[in-house]
C-alpha cells in the first residue's frame, strides 16, 4: 500500500514537472511553476527557506521521500531500474556506504556554490540534470510532436496548434545531458540507486538528516528469515540482513522492502529510541554566502572584435547591392542567417541583476531557456558558467511584454520582474559598426534600428558622407537587442548589444 | 441580346484569320452541340452551364477589333500567374499543368494571351511559348510587352534585346498586341520618354507596325492620368491600336479609393471609346479581392444568382462596355479558367439595375477597407527578403473575415489576437514578415495599385505589435 502510495506520488510529480519543461506556450507555468521552485537546491539558492524547512522537517518525519516521490532524476533512476528488474529478478545485493566519496563531493559541491563556480554546481545538482536532460532530449520529441499537430491544425483550419522552431541550442549542454542520461540509465539499471547515495549532494544532505528520521522501515528481527529478499531488492543497498541493519543514510524509503518481504517482517514503522529531534539543523543556508570572488574579467583579446566583423562587412553589402538589382517580377530574396557577433561581456536577462548574481545562484537546469519564446536564452558554452543561461539575439530579441524567464526560475537566479521594470533595466547597450551599415553599404536609406527601439534610444544622425546614420544613446538603450535582431545587414548586424556585468535601473 | 453582333464569328471577311475563326467556331460548336440547341436567342443561359463547369455551354463571345479585324475573346489569359508543381510563389514551374490549361482555353475559345519578359520571374514568355506553339500559330493572339521599367533596360540595346527575345520565347515571327508596359509610373511623362522616346524604341515599334512584326501597337497604363492624357493626345502620330486600363466595378468610380493617384476607370475608358480605340482590361478582379468579398456581400451576390460564381459579376461587369476587347484574367487554376469560360460563352451583359447594385456593394465594401494588393509580385522580390503579397493577403483576409479585432475591448479579442497572430506566422515565415521593413522603398514604383507599401507595413507592424504586447487600441 505504502509503496503503491509512493509510486503513485511519484509518477505524478515527474509527469508534471517533465511538462514543465516541454511546456512552451507558456500556460503550464502558471500552475506547474512551484514544481521547480519545491526542489531541494532551487530552494537553497533562492533561499526560499520555507520551502527548505519544509523539505527538512518532511526529511526529519518521513525519511528521504524527497528523493523517491519529488526529485525527479531519482524518478528517473526509479523507472529504468525498474526495467533492470524485469530484466533480472533479485539483481541488488549490499553494499558498503562510500563514505568517503560521498563527503568529498559534497564538499567539493558546497565549495563551488560558495565560490559561485556555477559550472560544477549545474553539473551536480540533480535538479538541474534531469532539466537538461527533458530540454535537451526530450523536448525535441515533444516540439516535432507539436509540430506534426500543427500541421493537421492547419490543414483543418484550427489554432489549437502553432509550429515552434525546433534547433540544438547548444552542443556541449547536449553532450552532458546525453551522457548524464547514459550513464545514469546504466546505473540505475544495474544498481539502482548509485548515484544518489555516491554523488548526489542533495542526497548526502537528505541522507545526513534521514538518519534521525521519525518514520523509517524497521526489521522484526523475531520475524525475520534471512531469507534476503529485501536485500536483494533493495535498490540503496542498504539492507544488510547479516547484520540486520538498515543505512538510513542511504535509503530512499521506496518501501520495496516491506511489500518484498514474505514475513512482513518490515515495517514503516516510528523510530522506538527516538532521540529528540536533533537541534542543529545542517546549516545548508552557507551556501549564499556572497562573497566576493574576484571573477577575472578577461582581458581584451587579442582579435579584434571590429576587425572581425569588418571582414564580413564587404561580403555582406555585396550581397545587399546584389539582391536589389530587380529586373523581373515575383521570386523571394534569399536571406542570410544572422550570426552573433562576437561580444566582450555576455548578455544576460533581466531580473539576473547582472553575471555574478545569476552564476552564483543558477543551476543550469535549463527551464529558462525552454520557456523563453523569443529563442533569446541559451546555454553558455563558457567554461565557468557552462550551461547557464546567456542571451543572444540572432533568432529574436527580448521583447518588452515578455518576462517568463523570471517567472520560472525556480533559484533565484533570474529574480520575478515586471514589463515596466524590465523596460527600465539597463543589461547592455548598442554598439554601432559602421562597416556594416546598410545605408554606407549600398547606399539604401534605412534607420530600421530606430524604429524598432522600444525606448527611443536611437536617433538618425546625418553621417559626414550625407546618409542618416544611427546613434546609439547609452543612458536610454536598455539592451533588448531589437535593433540587432532586426538589422538589415547579415550575417553580421550593423549593430548589436555589448552586455554588462552588472545591471542599472535607469 | 445585344451582344449577338459580337458574337458572330461566322461573318467572314474573306481574311485567312476569318477562316480560322470558322474553323474553331464549328469546333467549338461541336463540342457544344448537345446544348447548343438551347442556345437559341435570348434563351437564358444558367440552365445550359450549369450542366457541367464549362463543358457544355454556349459560345464564347467575341469582339472585334476596328484595325486588323481579329476576332478576339473577351476572355483574355493572363500569363502572369502560372502555377508551379508545389502551389508556392517560388517554386518551379508547372509546364504540364500549364499546358494543360492553355489546351483547354483555346479549346473553349480563348484566343488572347498576354504575358511580358517580366512575368513569373521572367519565365512566364517561355512558359507560355512552350504551350502555344503546340498549336497552330493562326489559333491565338500573343501578347507581350517591352518591361523595361527598370532602369537597366532604359538603354536601346537593352529594350532591343528584350523585343527581341520576346520572339524566340514565343517561337514567332511576328506578335498580333505589343504594350509599352505599365505606362505612367514613376517621374510620370518624363519617365516615358526615358523608356521609349529618348532611345528611340517608339519609333522603332512604329516601324515594326509597318513591316507586320507587330501587327497592333498599344500600351498599358497605370499611375499618373497627365501621362494616359498626354498620350492620347497624340493619337494621331501613334494610332495606338489599343490601350490596357484596370477596370472593375470598384475601380469604375473609385479608384481613388485604392490610391489617391488611381483614376477613375469610367474616365479612362471613355476617353478611349471616345476615339474608338479598343480597351484592354486587366484587373477585372482587382487582383482576386472582387472574388473575396466580404460574406455579407457574397451573400447577396448568391441570393440574385445563385448558380453563378462572386467573380462572374466582376467578369460581366467588366466584359459589358462595348469598347472593350478582351478582359484579362490570371487563371492559375483549371476551375477559375472553366468559371471564367462560363461567364463569357456568352456574355450576359450588366442591367442598369445590376450595375446600381454593383455600386451600392461597392460602398458597402469601401467602409470595410483592405489594403488594395492585387499580389500581382511586381514588386518582389524584396531585396530584404519581405513577402510582400503574403503579408498583405493574411491582412486583407483577416479583415474580409471578420477576424481582425476592432479594439481590444472587442469580446472576442483573445481569439482573434490568436488566431490573427498564429495566421500571421503560417502564412509568412518570421524572417519575411513586416518587422523586416527598413522603409528603402524599391518596392514602391513597382506597385501598380500605388500603394504606400514601407507605410502599409509599417501600420501592419504596429497592429501586430499591439497584439504581441496587448496594447490597448
Amino acid at each position: 500500500m505504502l509503496r503503491k502510495i509512493r509510486i503513485t506520488l511519484a509518477c505524478v510529480c515527474f509527469v508534471l514537472l517533465t511538462l514543465l519543461f516541454l511546456d512552451f506556450t507558456g500556460t503550464l507555468h502558471h500552475y506547474l511553476g512551484w514544481m521547480a521552485k519545491i526542489q531541494f537546491l532551487p530552494a537553497v539558492l533562492a533561499l526560499n527557506i520555507g520551502v527548505i524547512l519544509l523539505l527538512v522537517v518532511l526529511t526529519l518525519l518521513f525519511g528521504r521521500t524527497y528523493c523517491s516521490v519529488i526529485c525527479p532524476l531519482g524518478v528517473m533512476q526509479d523507472v529504468f531500474a525498474r526495467i533492470g528488474k524485469k530484466q533480472k529478478k533479485n539483481r541488488y545485493t549490499w553494499s558498503p556506504a562510500k563514505t568517503i566519496l560521498r563527503w568529498t563531493v559534497w564538499g567539493i559541491f558546497v565549495l563551488a556554490v560558495i565560490l559561485g563556480i556555477g559550472s560544477v554546481v549545474a553539473l551536480l545538482d540533480p535538479y538541474a540534470a534531469y532539466g537538461r536532460i527533458a530540454q535537451n532530449l526530450l523536448s525535441p520529441l515533444w516540439r516535432w510532436g507539436n509540430n506534426l499537430m500543427a500541421l493537421i491544425a492547419e490543414r483543418a483550419g484550427s489554432y489549437a496548434f502553432y509550429s515552434t522552431d525546433v534547433y540544438l541550442k547548444n552542443l556541449p549542454t547536449f553532450i552532458i545531458a546525453a551522457l548524464t542520461l547514459t550513464v545514469l540509465a546504466v546505473l540505475a539499471w544495474r544498481n539502482g540507486r548509485t548515484y544518489c547515495n555516491t554523488v548526489c549532494p542533495v542526497g548526502t544532505t537528505l541522507g545526513f538528516l534521514s538518519r534521525f528520521s521519525w518514520m523509517r522501515p524497521v526489521i522484526d528481527k523475531e520475524k525475520c528469515i534471512s531469507c534476503k529478499l529485501c536485500e536483494k531488492n533493495c535498490k540503496a543497498s542498504c539492507i544488510h540482513i547479516d547484520e540486520q541493519s538498515i543505512d538510513y543514510s542511504r535509503c530512499v524509503v521506496c518501501m520495496d522492502c516491506i511489500d518484498k518481504c514474505p514475513k512482513q517482517a518490515i515495517s514503516y514503522a516510528p523510530h522506538r529510541r527516538s532521540k529528540a529531534a536533533p537541534a542543529a539543523v545542517q546549516e545548508v543556508t552557507a551556501a549564499t554566502a556572497t562573497e566576493d570572488s574576484a571573477t577575472a574579467k578577461s582581458g581584451k583579446e587579442g582579435m579584434d572584435r571590429r576587425e572581425f566583423l569588418t571582414l564580413t562587412a564587404a561580403l555582406t553589402g555585396a550581397a545587399a547591392l546584389e539582391a536589389q538589382t530587380k529586373t523581373v517580377d515575383g521570386g523571394l530574396a534569399a536571406i542570410q542567417d544572422k550570426k552573433a557577433p562576437k561580444r566582450q561581456t555576455p548578455i544576460v536577462p533581466p531580473g539576473a541583476f547582472g553575471i555574478r548574481h545569476l552564476s552564483k545562484h543558477c543551476t543550469g537546469c535549463q527551464l529558462c531557456v525552454s520557456a523563453c519564446p523569443n529563442h533569446v536564452l541559451r546555454p553558455s558554452t563558457d567554461l565557468q558558467h557552462l550551461m547557464q543561461p546567456v542571451s543572444s539575439y540572432e533568432k529574436g530579441y527580448c521583447r518588452p511584454e515578455c518576462t517568463r524567464c523570471s517567472e520560472v526560475c525556480p533559484t533565484g537566479a533570474i529574480r520575478p520582474i515586471s514589463r515596466a521594470e524590465k523596460s527600465s533595466v539597463q543589461i547592455g547597450h548598442a554598439v554601432w559598426v559602421k562597416e556594416n551599415c546598410i545605408p554606407l553599404a549600398n547606399g539604401d536609406t534605412c534607420g530600421h534600428c530606430a524604429t524598432v527601439c522600444p525606448v527611443g534610444a536611437i536617433t538618425m544622425v546625418r553621417h559626414e558622407s550625407g546618409v542618416m546614420v544611427p546613434a546609439v544613446n547609452d543612458f536610454h538603450c536598455i539592451g533588448c537587442g531589437a535593433c540587432e535582431n532586426l538589422c538589415p545587414a547579415r550575417p553580421f548586424p550593423a549593430i548589436y548589444v555589448e552586455g554588462h556585468e552588472m545591471h542599472k535601473t535607469l | 441580346m445585344e451582344t449577338t453582333h459580337h458574337n458572330d464569328s461566322q461573318n467572314g471577311q474573306g481574311m485567312s484569320r476569318r477562316s480560322f475563326f470558322k474553323r474553331m467556331a464549328a469546333g467549338s460548336v461541336a463540342v457544344a452541340s448537345a446544348a447548343a440547341v438551347n442556345r437559341v436567342q435570348g434563351a437564358p443561359l444558367p440552365q445550359i452551364a450549369k450542366m457541367a463547369d464549362g463543358q457544355l455551354q454556349g459560345q464564347m463571345t467575341y469582339r472585334t477589333t476596328p484595325t486588323t479585324g481579329d476576332k478576339v475573346s473577351l476572355l483574355g489569359y493572363g500569363c502572369m500567374r502560372w502555377p508551379t508543381l508545389r502551389g508556392d510563389r517560388n517554386g518551379e514551374y508547372d509546364q504540364e499543368t500549364i499546358n494543360q490549361l492553355v489546351d483547354y482555353a483555346i479549346e473553349h475559345g480563348v484566343n488572347y494571351f498576354d504575358s511580358s519578359p517580366v512575368y513569373c520571374r521572367g519565365l512566364s514568355e517561355k512558359i507560355t511559348g512552350i504551350a502555344l506553339s503546340r498549336h497552330p500559330r493562326n489559333k491565338y493572339f500573343i501578347a507581350t510587352k517591352l518591361s523595361n521599367a527598370s532602369r537597366a533596360y532604359w538603354s536601346r540595346e537593352a529594350s532591343m534585346k528584350m523585343y527581341h527575345d520576346s520572339f524566340v520565347n514565343f517561337q514567332t515571327d511576328y506578335i498580333d498586341y505589343y504594350l509599352l508596359h505599365s505606362v505612367g509610373g514613376g517621374s510620370g511623362i518624363r519617365e516615358f520618354e526615358q523608356r521609349y522616346v529618348d532611345n528611340g524604341m517608339l519609333d522603332f515599334l512604329l516601324e515594326e507596325r509597318k513591316a507586320g512584326r507587330i501587327r497592333n501597337l498599344g500600351f498599358s497604363f497605370h499611375g499618373q492620368v497627365e501621362v494616359f492624357d498626354h498620350l492620347l493626345s497624340l493619337q494621331d502620330k501613334y494610332h495606338w491600336d489599343f490601350v490596357q486600363i484596370q477596370l472593375n466595378y470598384q475601380d469604375w468610380r473609385h479608384a481613388q479609393e485604392t490610391s489617391r493617384r488611381n483614376i477613375n476607370a469610367e474616365y479612362l475608358y471613355n476617353e478611349l471609346h471616345k476615339r474608338n480605340i479598343p480597351a484592354v482590361i486587366m484587373e477585372p478582379l482587382l487582383g482576386g479581392r472582387l472574388s473575396r468579398v466580404p460574406d455579407f456581400v457574397a451573400g447577396k451576390f448568391k441570393q440574385r444568382e445563385p448558380e453563378m460564381s462572386v467573380a462572374s459579376w466582376a467578369f460581366r461587369f467588366a466584359g459589358s462596355p462595348e469598347g472593350v476587347l478582351t478582359v484579362l484574367s490570371g487563371m492559375t487554376y483549371m476551375e477559375h479558367l472553366q468559371d471564367n469560360i462560363k461567364t463569357y460563352s456568352p456574355l450576359q451583359p450588366l442591367s442598369q439595375e445590376e450595375r446600381d447594385f454593383l455600386e451600392s456593394q461597392v460602398l458597402l465594401m469601401l467602409r470595410y477597407p483592405t489594403i488594395p494588393c492585387n499580389e500581382c509580385d511586381y514588386c518582389m522580390p524584396c531585396p530584404y527578403g519581405l513577402d510582400i503579397p503574403a503579408i498583405f493577403h493574411h491582412y486583407n483576409q483577416c479583415l474580409n473575415e471578420d477576424r481582425i479585432p476592432a479594439s481590444s475591448q472587442d469580446k472576442n479579442y483573445r481569439k482573434a489576437r490568436r488566431e490573427f497572430l498564429i495566421g500571421y506566422d503560417r502564412s509568412v515565415p518570421a524572417l519575411r514578415q513586416a518587422d523586416h521593413c527598413i522603409g528603402c522603398r524599391h518596392c514602391v514604383s513597382h506597385c501598380p495599385q500605388n500603394i504606400n507599401i514601407p507605410a502599409q507595413m509599417q501600420r501592419i507592424n504596429k497592429f501586430v505589435e499591439d497584439l504581441k504586447q496587448g496594447r490597448e487600441f
